[in-house]
């Protein structure tokens, strides 16, 4: 076993062990303790990029989503002052189901997988590639420069959308 | 066992799996919505591997569109949980069965 699969073993046990506690946490329910274990969950994930040679994207996770989007949630969960959640109880029934549909949901994929038709290209493996800053923002600002614009109009129409919603009174 | 797509595309989908059980069985809107995240990051990893091992940059590019557009989406729901909290005082799912405001 190299050192590769060793790393991909730690990061996804890490991955799957925070994205639990994010989840189903025994010790709280407080939101911002999830909050925390998601920006646990994504640095892992940001690890198992790196395995993947996506650097590039390895950065803009840690950046965008552990910097920009648990700061946005932990300001929400701050200025809605949640109580500590009493512990409600949990419909059985509905628990049950759940668990079950869960459950039937990951045994598809599963099954999927061990059928082994991945789709891959013969010679891929022969062609390993870095997903690097340049590589990537040449691909960004030729084939996909379209979609690239329509994103930053998109982003506009949101930054207009949460304005209008905050204001005082919705009308 | 040399790790190939099928152990990156497994953890993906025990971690997809993982949000979807936090979108049913929790009750919290901020929780439900953080397992959302964990869903469109399972579907990152999946389309991460499948680049990598098919030796195309596409599905790394489509990433980097899931994860601006997943910024844009957590601040316009996270103004409506708001907007929604200063009408009702609550965050919980069950407290919010009525359709009209």
């Amino acid at each position: 076993m190299t050192m590769q699969d060793l790393m991909f073993y730690f990061f996804a046990a890490l991955t799957l062990l925070f994205g639990v506690l994010v989840v189903v946490n025994p010790f709280s329910r407080n939101p911002i303790t999830s909050a925390m274990f998601l920006v646990l969950t994504i640095a892992s994930m940001a690890g198992l990029f790196v395995l993947l040679h996506a650097f590039f994207l390895a950065a803009v996770q840690v950046l965008v989503y552990a910097g920009a989007v648990i700061v946005l949630f932990l300001f929400v969960i701050m200025l809605l002052d949640v109580k500590e959640e009493e512990r409600r109880k949990l419909k059985l029934a509905g628990l049950i189901t759940g668990v079950a549909a869960v459950a039937a949901v990951l045994g598809i994929f599963l099954k999927v997988f061990s059928l082994g038709r991945t789709g891959l290209a013969a010679n891929a493996a022969a062609a390993p590639l870095e997903g690097g800053t340049a590589p990537l923002g040449k691909l960004l600002f030729t084939e996909y420069l379209l979609p690239f614009e329509i994103l930053s109009v998109l982003l506009l129409v949101a930054m207009v959308g949460v304005i209008l919603l905050s204001k005082k009174d919705l009308r | 066992m040399q790790v190939g797509l099928q152990h990156y595309l497994v953890v993906s989908a025990l971690l997809f799996c993982l949000g979807l059980l936090g979108v049913i069985a929790r009750r919290n809107l901020l929780i439900i919505y953080m397992s959302l995240e964990l869903m469109l990051n399972a579907a990152n990893l999946a389309f991460v591997a499948v680049s990598r091992f098919n030796g195309n940059l596409d599905g790394q590019v489509m990433v980097f569109f899931i994860i601006t557009v997943a910024a844009a989406e957590v601040a316009v729901g996270l103004a409506l949980i708001v907007a929604l909290y200063r009408k009702r005082q609550t965050a919980y799912v069950e407290d919010l069965t009525t359709m009209k405001l």
